[in-house]
């Protein structure tokens, strides 16, 4: 399974010099770029684990990349993103995103279908990883 | 040209004493009028009939708009009758037209409606005066609604698009790219079963969206309600296998405002995060089903079905701007808007400003794209451009180029077309898109060198390489109807 949330997910992995390319366009633009992992990549899972609050003064991709490989240190098995924020009125939201750190083996996810009246179907879409103890992925 | 006979007559007794008076007369054309922040600006291009005075046709235009009948009524004078009537206040000959040339003299004419002629948040009282009896008034031969500044006021008389173009992404969780969608091929035809393998294929592919096409309601061969079933199992489905949000856009469009609802609630029942409806449905029931999908938090997709037979022709009709405009007030989360590289009409530059008028904050005035006026949109919601219809891979580079990240490319017969399958055409699509975002960003030149970018990639995909193959002679070149004409305003070297 290879999950293919993200900018980049249909591509060949990122170097750390390609990454670092993206994090420069981010900054050209005055974007805050993020680091943010999980070992739960439900789709429906919005909040993942920040890794340090955005660097919203940060103007060297080098200092973004350093904090990568930190985060990659302490969770070498989860998943990790890299994000871009654009502050500007209207817009303050993300505005890039793409995974930068997988876990070896992705477990991904189980699809669960209850019958209801008629023909209707309720779905429920479970991650495999959250069924497995917590923690195991990731020790900061 | 304003001659003694036709001026405004501001003398009462004059102006009332009963009979036909020019337009002019009657105090509809007032080149002197500055209009104010809060009214209504529209520019019509006129084509008036033989020996009709350009003035007095504008004038024409701004009263059988506003207040004015064919006759003088004295019951004019039992309101502030000066400030409900439309002001023409500006003409210009358009370029390449009139004597000289091989076309009837046209001319844009501006003119000013004050805000109180207008019902709070109606783009139906809005149309029914801007686009109403005038149309048909023979005095023109055409007249042609090119563009309209709405003021602010009158802006925040509405909600707008539901979700809009942020909230959308964060709801999906995709940002940085444009989206990719694809409408179901055959349009007409396929079970509810077979319908849905389709789906399930382009999503689990790579699309973020698949789409019902327009004309797909609910016809012998596939029920709605099968419809829906079907896809929305195909959409679950795909969202467990790529751990991706997903969505179908049923098309909700039906014969009567209660059909509609009906199906909407079934789409939310059955857990769909955006349904669609036609243009043709009528701005009521857009506005009506767009409060539904705010207060049920379901993206509004709108297929300008129908547009094409009144924002085609240059010389008659509503510009496409204008109807962007109204359907961004009426409140609708995507909009058809043009490809300029695909089958459809579309000139580049008047398409990347419909482009402008769904996602700007301010819109500025940019004549070479169409747009006559400043449009403040009031921090309204954006509406996210949809740009469908005969577009395919090899083109990837030139729409990121001409539209950037915030729309959904929609490839149908490109993606269901691939000799490789339905997934492979996703597979295609997706890291089209996904390499030429990832080039534009590292600074490279996407436009010249998108070609290679994406010959380089087929190496290692190789649905890719095969739909490059397929599509490389594929382009539609035809001189389009619809392209801004304009007064270049004169400018000072110093």
């Amino acid at each position: 399974m290879h999950i293919t949330q993200g900018q980049f997910s249909f591509l060949p992995v990122l170097t750390d010099a390609e990454i670092r390319l993206q994090i420069d366009y981010a900054i050209s633009k005055g974007w805050a770029v993020s680091i943010e992992w999980t070992d739960d990549p439900h789709p429906r899972n919005v909040y993942w684990n920040m890794w340090e609050i955005p660097m919203f003064e940060i103007k060297d991709s080098g200092a973004v990349l350093l904090a990568l490989t930190a985060c990659r240190k302490a969770c070498p098995n989860a998943y990790i993103k890299i994000n871009a924020f654009d502050n500007t009125r209207g817009v303050e939201s993300m505005t890039m995103s793409f995974i930068v750190n997988r876990p070896t083996m992705e477990p991904g996810f189980r699809l669960v279908r209850q019958e209801g009246e008629g023909r209707t179907i309720r779905y429920t879409t479970i991650s495999f990883s959250a069924e497995m103890p917590p923690g195991n992925l990731c020790h900061k | 040209m304003t001659t003694q006979s036709d001026a405004r007559i501001t003398d009462i007794k004059e102006r009332y004493k009963g009979g036909v008076l020019k337009y002019k007369q009657m105090g509809y054309w007032r080149p002197d009028y500055e209009p104010k922040e809060t009214d209504f600006i529209c520019v019509f291009r006129i084509t008036p009939q033989e020996g009709v005075d350009p003035e007095e046709a504008a004038a024409a235009v701004a009263g059988e708009s506003s207040t004015a009948t064919w006759t003088v009524v004295w019951t004019d004078m039992l309101t502030a009758y000066e400030d409900y009537q439309g002001k023409a206040y500006r003409i210009d000959a358009v370029p390449g037209t009139g004597v000289g040339t091989d076309k009837e003299a046209q001319y844009f004419a501006y003119i000013a409606y004050d805000l109180i002629l207008f019902e709070e948040g109606s783009i139906a009282n809005v149309t029914a005066s801007l686009i109403g009896n005038v149309f048909s008034f023979k005095p023109l031969k055409a007249a042609r609604l090119e563009d309209i500044r709405i003021p602010v006021a009158y802006v925040k008389t509405f909600k707008g698009p539901p979700t809009g173009i942020i909230v959308e992404r964060e709801r999906l969780d995709k940002y940085g790219r444009p989206l990719l969608g694809a409408t179901m091929k055959p349009k007409l035809g396929l079970s509810g079963k077979n319908y849905g393998r389709v789906v399930y294929e382009g999503l689990t592919g790579g699309l973020d969206f698949t789409k019902d096409d327009e004309n797909i309601n609910s016809q012998p061969f596939m029920h709605w309600r099968d419809r829906f079933l079907f896809c929305m199992e195909a959409v679950n489905r795909a969202q467990a296998n790529t751990g991706e949000i997903k969505g179908h856009y049923l098309n909700i469009t039906a014969a009567t405002m209660e059909d509609m609802y009906e199906r909407a609630e079934f789409a939310k029942q059955l857990g769909s995060n955006i349904v669609m409806i036609d243009l043709v449905v009528g701005w009521t029931a857009i506005q009506s089903i767009s409060n539904w999908a705010r207060k049920n938090d379901m993206i509004l997709h709108m297929h300008r079905a129908g547009h094409g037979t009144y924002t085609r022709q240059k010389n008659h009709g509503v510009s496409f701007r204008v109807i962007a405009k109204w359907l961004r007030l009426a409140g609708v989360d995507h909009l058809h808007a043009g490809t300029a590289v695909g089958k459809l009409e579309g000139d580049p530059m008047t398409v990347q400003g419909y482009y402008n008028v769904c996602r700007d904050a301010v819109t500025k005035q940019d004549l070479s794209r169409g747009i006559f006026f400043d449009q403040d949109w009031a921090d309204l919601r954006k509406v996210m451009p949809v740009a469908s219809g005969g577009i395919h891979a090899g083109q990837m580079h030139q729409l990121l180029h001409l539209f950037g990240d915030d729309m959904v490319l929609q490839f149908g017969g490109g993606t269901i077309g691939h000799p490789d399958g339905i997934q492979a055409g996703a597979i295609a699509n997706r890291v089209g898109i996904e390499v030429m975002v990832k080039a534009r960003n590292e600074g490279k030149d996407i436009l010249n060198e998108g070609p290679d970018i994406l010959r380089e990639a087929g190496k290692w995909c190789k649905p890719l390489a095969q739909a490059l193959e397929t599509w490389k002679n594929v382009s539609f070149n035809y001189t389009s109807t619809d392209t801004p004409d304009f007064v270049a305003t004169p400018t000072t070297s110093n």
